[in-house]
């Protein structure tokens, strides 16, 4: 048994100083897939990127169920990958015991910020802020004065894009009405279209002429459905404009490409602790394109971009769902 | 809550209903033949995948729909060849095609169109369109008329609601899946070949005393069941949705045997049971509707977990005991 495990831990250093040498990054993504055309194909866009630029090499891997995390993160780390960058959430309890285990490598923690250990980098983003923008906009664009809101699973982060969201539309009317719905509690909720469609459904027969969807795979749905009954829709995370020309309002970007290039970029060389991205930092935004400008007026336009540089100086203050754990603007 | 939203929440109703019916129709030819069949969802998935892959090449939701019905059918096959001639365990070899149409389908749309695991979203004559019935109210009169759908039906008389909202705008698959309804009824308890298929689920060592072949009986079912699977699957990616996406089942296979218990293996009281589960949710999405009518708010999720309990409360014999075709699951090896 001794000598077993003398063995084994000989192969162990063995792997992680050979691994140690080439330390290329590794890039773990979360159930929705690497091209669910939302948050993960733009962890794959920012990848990609620093690819072409460096013509570095990185390892990755689509994870297929939840057992599968810690063992991914291990075996990055084994394999001497250096940074390690995660996407989503879900990631944070396999890290909190993960990287305790390999003081040496870097983690970076998309969507993550309440851990407590010094060599992960947390990065969370201000959707909140963002989706106070395309509120405003949904708000702007509504002839109904109802807007709808269609999140993925009921967690936290979901709510926190929905409570911004009412919050910019009320900012515009105060009396607007908004319909808000989560597709499911299980992960499942990521990757049901159909659902997400009825959804859609119904909360147009409940007035809703813009709907916003922060619902992975399932929001594909959203849109289509949103597009076949002639209103409009608003995507997340990644540009979705195109998928839909002139029938998607706008797209909430959450720059999850650009942390992700930055994180490759800076190497092994990385800062750890805790990051936020906000307006500020263009770690969100709206998206403005050929595909949706006939949609986007002047007027929507020039209001939108006045209260970013006031969430910025701080003159608009977007209460945010995490803080309060609850919402002012919309009760679920 | 107006008359107008019950009549939208039915309409949901049977776009929800409507795979839930075919899948279960599915499992009863199957499980009334005496293979009991947990690969309903498998054989779903692979027809909304290569329903939604044909269709997107060929332009042709049709020609979608055949190899949407051909796939599921292969699977029903190798499920046949598993359970009927090598006699293996059928509930083992459901599962197994559950896991093989979940892995197999993201590998194939991978390679054939580099979109992580998705069709190309389908376009014109790709999908399967709304049918509007004459004189219904439709989305043209909306636009003709240049008021919202939803404010002009709101307007229109309840004869008026019923037609053009429950009955018109549904797809060509929902019509004929309520079609198969009383078909099934009438093959299984009107027709010789349906006396057949009951009988070897019952006893199959008698089918075979009086000459008639046990595996081609079994086989038949089988095919059936694949048949109809396949029409389910295709109606998930092309009329419901434009496209696959992984895993777009969702669960509906699990949701149809549980219909299958409920309704005790018969056709008219497997569309109540699919009706009410297509009901359930349709109400989960609408909690507007749920609050208005009870006065509170209740758990959306709730509701997602009631056709599992009442089936479990149907299988425990509290309220009338569920019993299955008697040599269900049980290979059957011809005495010598």
């Amino acid at each position: 048994m001794t000598l077993m495990k003398s063995l084994m831990g000989a192969a162990a250093s063995l792997a992680l100083t050979a691994g140690a040498a080439l330390a290329e990054p590794a890039l773990i993504f979360d159930l929705g897939g690497k091209f669910d055309k939302s948050f993960n194909e733009a962890a794959h866009n920012g990848a990609s990127r620093w690819a072409e630029e460096t013509g570095g090499s990185y390892r990755e891997i689509e994870l297929q169920s939840e057992a599968q995390r810690e063992q991914a993160l291990r075996r990055f780390a084994e394999a001497g990958a250096n940074p390690v960058i995660t996407m989503g959430f879900a990631m944070a309890d396999p890290l909190s015991t993960v990287a305790a285990d390999y003081p040496d490598t870097k983690f970076v923690a998309v969507d993550v910020t309440w851990l407590d250990a010094n060599n992960i980098r947390q990065i969370g983003f201000a959707e909140h802020e963002g989706s106070y923008l395309v509120g405003m906009m949904a708000a702007m664009a509504s002839k109904s004065d109802t807007v709808g809101f269609i999140g993925g699973m009921d967690i936290p982060l979901i709510r926190h894009f929905a409570c911004g969201y009412a919050q910019g539309a009320k900012a515009v009317n105060p009396d607007i009405n908004i319909v808000a719905n989560m597709t499911g509690t299980t992960p499942a909720a990521w990757n049901d279209p159909v659902k997400g469609s009825e959804l859609t459904k119904a909360q147009i027969s409940q007035g809703a002429d813009v709907i916003y969807a922060a619902a992975g795979g399932t929001g594909v749905g959203v849109l289509q459905t949103a597009a076949d009954e002639g209103i409009l829709s608003i995507g997340v995370d990644s540009n979705q404009n195109h998928l839909h020309p002139g029938k998607v309002l706008t797209s909430m970007l959450k720059r999850v490409d650009v942390a992700v290039y930055e994180a490759m970029k800076a190497g092994t060389d990385l800062e750890t602790g805790v990051f936020t991205m906000g307006l500020a930092e263009e770690g969100v935004g709206y998206a403005l394109d050929d595909n949706n400008a006939p949609l986007v007026s002047s007027d929507m336009q020039s209001a939108v971009d006045d209260a970013r540089s006031k969430i910025i100086s701080g003159d608009i203050n977007v209460a945010s769902y995490y803080e309060n754990d609850s919402c002012p603007a919309l009760s679920f | 809550m107006d008359f107008l939203t019950l009549i939208q929440v039915l309409d949901s109703t049977v776009r929800l209903a409507t795979p839930l019916l075919l899948a279960c129709l599915a499992g009863l030819y199957s499980e009334r033949a005496g293979i009991f069949d947990i690969g309903l969802e498998g054989k779903m998935l692979m027809a909304a995948f290569f329903s939604a892959a044909v269709a997107a090449v060929t332009g042709n939701v049709w020609l979608g729909l055949l190899a949407g019905i051909g796939s599921s059918m292969l699977l029903a096959g190798l499920h046949g060849v598993a359970s009927i001639t090598f006699r293996g365990n059928q509930l083992i070899s459901g599962v197994a095609i559950n896991f093989l149409a979940a892995g197999m389908t993201v590998l194939i749309a991978q390679d054939w169109f580099q979109q992580g695991g998705r069709t190309p979203s389908l376009i014109g004559g790709g999908r399967f369109v709304p049918i509007e019935l004459p004189f219904a109210i439709g989305p043209a009169d909306a636009a003709a008329a240049g008021v919202p759908l939803t404010q002009m039906l709101k307007e229109a008389g309840w004869v008026s609601q019923i037609y053009s909202e429950l009955i018109s705008g549904h797809s060509i698959l929902v019509y004929l899946t309520f079609l198969f309804v009383p078909l099934t009824a009438w093959i299984l308890f009107g027709t010789r070949f349906g006396l057949r298929l009951r009988a070897v689920g019952e006893n199959p060592a008698a089918v075979d005393t009086a000459g008639v072949s046990v595996v081609g009986l079994r086989f038949a079912a089988v095919a059936i069941c694949g048949v109809l699977c396949g029409i389910a699957g295709s109606y998930l990616a092309t009329a419901l949705q434009a496209g696959f996406v992984k895993d777009m089942s969702a669960g509906r296979g699990f949701i149809a045997l549980a219909a299958l218990i409920f309704a005790k293996w018969r056709p008219w009281h497997a569309l109540g049971a699919c009706l009410l589960f297509g009901l359930f949710q349709a109400l989960e999405l609408r909690p507007d509707v749920l609050e208005a009518a009870f006065g509170m708010k209740i758990q959306a999720q709730f509701l997602g977990a009631l056709p599992y309990v009442m089936t479990v409360v149907i299988l425990a014999g509290f309220v009338g005991k569920a019993i299955p075709p008697k040599a269900g699951g049980e290979p059957y090896v011809k005495e010598r």
